[in-house]
């Protein structure tokens, strides 16, 4: 099992979250982040006033999947999250050790 | 607590013997009173528009203090206006063309069938008190996020008292100021040039806020809805100053709208050419901005005045916000100098330059940018003297004010009120509760 950590832009979600679902991803959780990379954030101005947005809001979709699936959805969020511009972001994928799905206690690929 | 109660019962008897001395009079004419009363409720109505115009432009973590602020202003000034502020700006006679006496405190004497020119007396005290009310909330916007709440509130009754109500006086209530023959409509100098110097001399005894607690505006639809509630009470301000339901009433309200939407032009315009974008928030100031300029002409001058006062109003005001304060360094929080100091100034300057005997007959004499003559470069003097001693008087009077609270009770919040917020530290309440709802359990 691997869990995909992919950290995309706030206005992607809605794409991401329906390719995501065509390609069987079972379940997912999304989370308001906040941080920067290679882009290094934006400037606001209020009434002549600069304020440095260093921290920008991203959307984080975390899903954990069977390891021979990893490609494909990587693959998928790539195609429907990139714009081509710095700040589409990245995902991560790591190892998991286990699941365990907490109503009927069933644990590993089952409970995914 | 005794004294306290023998005063409310000394008052309780002056309002008893004031109310038994009624007497019928003609005169009144209901129109005007009608029309009046309802600008008075209009006028209310901008502090709590002003409140959220400044709360909005808060930093999150203040943004209950600010609004609250300028609603106690309500509270206290209403009751400050009956107990002696109506008889210091209006009341009991002159005292040196600089005070009114105490003869009217308590409003003893009035009755319902009391009148003052064609309206009942109350509704020129209600009128009146809305204007006394707002001028004390415009100063607060300067001190966002440092000001401890007891001194704010002192400071409201105390600056209410020795600043507004003399200011007043000399301008309606048969002072110096109106004798002299400068012009002002609405509240140029007695509102806005008297509100923006006492918050640069605030601002300048209570010191700057730390760097970090600078932030971005809280929440900018909610300056946008502020402004509008303005914009919208601005017409009891300026219309009803005309003190009657006729004409130039009518033409006030008209110059009024064209000055502010000429206002809100030139400040987007300027920001676009001068930053690269237009904003929302800048609108919301330009619309202020132009209020303000054309408070004291808007009986005065003519539609073609009104559009240039406008545009004087939403460039001088955008480029006193953005050059004026970096230049000289003042911590204004929320533009209080930039918009109603400058804003005033320039309204009451071109009130001199535009000024027609059109509007006015000829009781007053032509601006000088409309006659070109003697009478209109007198005028121009003239206002010049009024905005200059406004300014003089109200900075002063308010550094006094200033330095008797910061050495006895103290006006600056510590540091780490500051750093904390001090809606948590000074009200035990966050304006917003936005997290999720296992965050916070009801206390039974």
């Amino acid at each position: 099992m691997k869990k995909i950590e992919a950290i995309i832009r706030d206005e992607k979600l809605g794409a991401v979250k329906e390719a995501l679902k065509a390609a069987g991803v079972a379940g997912m959780t999304v989370t308001e982040v906040k941080g920067h990379g290679t882009q290094k954030g934006i400037t606001e101005v209020y009434r002549g006033r600069q304020y440095a947005v260093d921290l920008i809001s991203k959307i984080k979709i975390e899903a954990v999947v069977d390891d021979k699936d990893v490609k494909t959805i990587t693959d998928t969020i790539v195609d429907t999250a990139k714009t081509g511009s710095i700040g589409d972001g990245k995902i991560f994928v790591s190892s998991v050790d286990d699941a365990i799905r907490i109503r009927t206690g069933e644990s590993g690929l089952k409970a995914i | 607590m005794r004294k306290f109660s023998y005063l409310f019962i000394l008052m309780f008897i002056l309002m008893m013997v004031a109310s038994s001395t009624a007497w019928a009079q003609d005169g009144l004419d209901t129109g005007d009173n009608a029309w009046i009363l309802a600008s008075s409720a209009l006028v209310l109505l901008m502090t709590p528009g002003l409140a959220f115009f400044y709360g909005g432009m808060s930093s999150v973590k203040n943004i209950n203090n600010m609004i609250f602020m300028v609603f106690m202003c309500i509270s206290i000034v209403s009751v400050q206006w009956v107990f002696w502020g109506y008889s210091i700006s209006f009341g009991g006679g002159d005292i040196g063309g600089f005070f009114g006496g105490l003869s009217v405190a308590g409003l003893h004497g009035i009755t319902p069938d009391s009148l003052s020119g064609t309206l009942s007396e109350y509704t020129f005290v209600a009128f009146q008190a809305t204007f006394a009310i707002i001028t004390v909330g415009l100063i607060l916007g300067a001190v966002e996020g440092r000001m401890k709440f007891n001194a704010c509130l002192l400071f409201i009754v105390l600056w209410a008292t020795f600043v507004y109500d003399p200011v007043c006086h000399w301008v309606w209530g048969g002072g110096w100021a109106g004798n002299l023959g400068i012009l002002d409509f609405a509240g140029g100098t007695v509102v806005h040039i008297n509100s923006g110097a006492a918050a640069l001399a605030l601002v300048l005894l209570l010191g700057k806020r730390k760097g970090a607690n600078v932030r971005p505006p809280a929440n900018v639809p909610m300056v946008a809805l502020g402004a509008s509630l303005l914009w919208f009470g601005w017409f009891g301000f300026n219309a009803g100053s005309e003190l009657a339901a006729d004409g130039r009433a009518a033409f006030a309200w008209v110059i009024t709208n064209t000055a502010t939407a000429s206002a809100v032009f030139a400040w987007v315009m300027s920001e676009w050419i001068y930053r690269g974008k237009p904003t929302l928030l800048g609108a919301a100031s330009g619309a202020v901005a132009g209020l303000v300029a054309i408070t004291p002409a808007s009986g005065f001058v003519g539609p073609l005045g009104a559009v240039q006062i406008g545009i004087f109003a939403g460039i001088g005001c955008y480029f006193a916000c953005v050059k004026l304060k970096a230049a000289l360094g003042y911590d204004d929080a929320l533009d209080v100098v930039g918009v109603h100091g400058i804003g005033g100034t320039i309204g009451a300057f071109a009130t001199g330059l535009y000024t027609t005997q059109m509007v006015t007959g000829p009781d007053t004499p032509n601006g000088f940018f409309i006659g070109w003559d003697a009478a209109g470069l007198k005028q121009l003097g003239l206002q010049c003297i009024g905005l200059s001693a406004t300014w003089a008087y109200a900075f002063t009077a308010t550094i006094i004010i200033g330095l008797v609270l910061k050495y006895t009770i103290g006006i600056r919040t510590t540091e780490e009120q500051e750093d904390t917020g001090l809606d948590i530290t000074l009200h035990g309440e966050s304006g917003y509760h936005l997290e999720t709802e296992a965050a916070d359990t009801l206390k039974v």
